[in-house]
């Protein structure tokens, strides 16, 4: 699908201000990508080429790097890109279980979308909230300790149109796929005051600290010497 | 209880707008800047010597130290980039850091881009963290209108620029060298070191490449002062971080404390192993830090020590792992990872994660044999220390960690013909149901 004069005009706006940015031009070239994400969900053969003419590259220079990164698309994707991640400590704890029973209830396999184009699903590595795990991403917002069931109730709600979908941490109203994209290219979309976003595993520290009055004072030097582990601070 | 915990960065994470400039400040937040602004910057760079903080982000380099490395002077513009692209698995700190409390991170770039002379950083957040995103770019537009980002910063004639730059999917960046290369629109390929960030980092100018954990810990440092700092931790590894705990524990997450404490403590305060299970095997700082077992348990978690045990600190990223999980399946799995993350520059690293996995499943499908823990030791061997960067050394610590520990559970498979454990038994939700 070629670019309408309309779309080109913009996203050279666009373009002309990621450009902007930076001090070497080239720098742009991830935040263009994830912006022509934004506008066609996937990296056409008119999204390289309008990159490499942003930039005075060839295409075969953006298409080297378009294909060494996992989240850029070279086909299309769904609305809702749900991932599942299943590194070892995910796996473990049920992200093995999760990714097999979406692969059965979606009837897709990795990387693929289902025929109503909404879900696409893909396994993920380690999304750094381990502590939260089994994790389950959708547009890379967090849903934190599934369960197949919580899994399978998530992406029924991005079938039937996504309204009650809340992530676990992250913004209220959950964004489309390109929508997501537009974030990524530095465009934020106002949502970052809102939401929850330290669940449970993010405070167990400091509630314990808090339970036993260990107050962030600092502690006293001993002789001008570390203190050492084990030195109380009450 | 003898332990403490010493929360700083974590302190306020629970106040509902602990993300805000205003939050920050009713903190003590900026309070740093000003004394930092007041000083010469060689003095910010002495205070952080001074006060031994190692790299929160795995490699544990002194920070003062990197910032000293950078040549005064000069035609070209020096640059500080923020590694923000947490991605080793187990690492879990950052992105709450940035969630919650982000403009500890945005005074530290302020305070580090002063003492390194450098009117430009740049923020590389790793690209499947949209909130993240959001968050980090919030805390920077709150920056630039209070005045501490921009031109004259609080009339200091300091000025300074922060960009925001998201990935788009690939561990190896988070490699400072691969990050650059990232950084200036290219594959994340490593570079060959020398010359160093410092000398050629980003555009071939001096550059500082540190991680959010030790950018945020530097207003702390400077407001109270390098000795306050360095009165934590042990005799070589000072200060306080974060760890993060994750598996099977009672209540996994953020345990900010002292280098130096060890696990059984930290256990503690954590609840313990899940209820009816034991400690089986665990990382000390993520899955490129060899494993340990339950004789490490009273081991101080600094450098020093863990490095005597046969590890490495890492991120402090504590993965616990019960007697219901499966040694070989969890090291495959990682080792995969490395595999599919292989930047593909060096060929030991890009051809031996293929061997080593190809291995590792006839293992896990109970169709190898004790020579093939031979093979795995020796082309494990012929991968560490023969490639650009650590990620291909990064292999070698499970397997062979794991073929020490429990190599009878390798030959295991082989005399069943397959996995003796039950992949149920080992979930969260075999855990609430039973």
């Amino acid at each position: 699908m070629a670019l309408s004069q309309e779309a080109r005009a913009r996203l050279e706006r666009d373009a002309a201000l990621i450009i902007g940015r930076y001090p070497v031009s080239r720098s742009a070239l991830l935040p263009l990508l994830h912006l022509m994400q934004a506008e066609e969900g996937y990296l056409t053969e008119d999204a390289i080429d309008f990159c490499a003419a942003q930039l005075g590259l060839t295409k075969a220079e953006v298409t080297a790097v378009a294909s060494f990164y996992t989240m850029y698309k070279h086909h299309p994707v769904g609305d809702y890109h749900v991932g599942v991640c299943t590194n070892s400590l995910c796996g473990v704890m049920g992200g093995d279980a999760i990714l097999a029973d979406l692969h059965e209830h979606l009837g897709v396999g990795d990387d693929e979308t289902t025929t109503d184009g909404k879900v696409s699903l893909e396994h993920l590595e380690c999304n750094a909230a381990c502590d939260y795990a089994p994790v389950v991403m959708v547009n890379w917002e967090f849903f934190d300790n599934m369960t197949p069931q919580s899994a399978r109730d998530l992406v029924d709600g991005l079938r039937s149109g996504a309204e009650d979908v809340v992530p676990t941490r992250g913004a209220p109203r959950l964004c489309t796929w390109k929508q997501a994209s537009r974030i990524l290219a530095g465009f934020p979309d106002g949502q970052a005051a809102e939401g929850n976003t330290a669940g449970g595993p993010s405070l167990a520290g400091l509630r314990v600290a808090k339970e036993q009055g260990w107050t962030p004072d600092p502690p006293e030097i001993e002789n001008g010497k570390a203190a050492g582990n084990g030195k109380a601070t009450k | 209880m003898t332990t403490v915990l010493t929360p700083e960065l974590t302190a306020f994470w629970d106040e509902p707008d602990s993300f805000t400039i205003a939050a920050y400040k009713r903190h003590g937040g900026y309070q740093a800047l000003s004394k930092a602004l007041a000083m010469q910057p060689d003095d910010v760079v002495q205070t952080m010597k001074d006060s031994v903080l190692r790299g929160r982000g795995g490699a544990g380099f002194p920070t003062g130290l990197k910032w000293g490395f950078i040549p005064k002077g000069g035609e070209k513009p020096h640059y500080l980039v923020v590694n923000a692209d947490e991605s080793e698995p187990g690492a879990c700190k950052d992105m709450p850091t940035l969630l919650n409390n982000p403009q500890a991170l945005i005074e530290g770039i302020v305070i580090a881009c002063y003492a390194i002379d450098a009117h430009r950083a740049f923020i590389y957040v790793r690209g499947e963290v949209l909130h993240v995103i959001r968050r980090v770019h919030f805390a920077v537009a709150e920056a630039y209108e209070a005045g501490y980002l921009g031109t004259d910063i609080l009339g200091s004639g300091f000025d300074l620029e922060v960009i925001v730059h998201a990935g788009a999917g690939a561990y190896i960046c988070g490699e400072e060298t691969a990050l650059l290369d990232s950084l200036e629109g290219y594959r994340g390929q490593p570079r060959l070191k020398p010359p160093f960030p410092a000398v050629a980092g980003l555009y071939a100018s001096p550059t500082v490449v540190n991680n959010v954990e030790s950018i945020a810990t530097v207003p702390y440092i400077l407001d109270r002062g390098a000795a306050d700092f360095a009165a934590y931790g042990t005799e070589r590894s000072k200060g306080f971080g974060i760890f993060s705990l994750s598996g099977h524990v009672t209540q996994p997450g953020q345990y900010e404390a002292p280098l130096g404490t060890t696990l059984r403590e930290l256990l503690e305060l954590a609840g313990g192993i899940r209820s009816g299970h034991r400690l089986k095997f665990w990382t000390p700082g993520g899955s490129s830090t060899p494993l340990f077992t339950d004789e490490h348990l009273d081991v101080p978690l600094d450098y020093e020590s863990v490095a005597a045990a046969g590890s490495m600190l890492g991120t402090r990223s504590v993965q616990l792992f019960d007697e219901t999980t499966c040694v070989v399946r969890v090291v495959l799995r990682w080792i995969k990872f490395y595999e599919h993350e292989s930047c593909g520059k060096c060929t030991p690293c890009r051809e031996g994660s293929w061997w080593v996995v190809q291995l590792l499943e006839q293992l896990e499908r109970g169709e190898g044999s004790a020579a093939d823990l031979d093979k795995l030791l020796d082309i494990c061997s012929n991968i560490t220390g023969r490639s650009f960067c650590a990620l291909g050394d990064s292999i070698e610590a499970p397997v062979k960690s794991s073929i020490r520990y429990f190599k009878d559970e390798y030959l295991e498979h082989q005399r069943l013909g397959g996995c003796p454990f039950d992949p149920a038994a080992s979930t969260l939700f075999a855990m609430e149901s039973a």
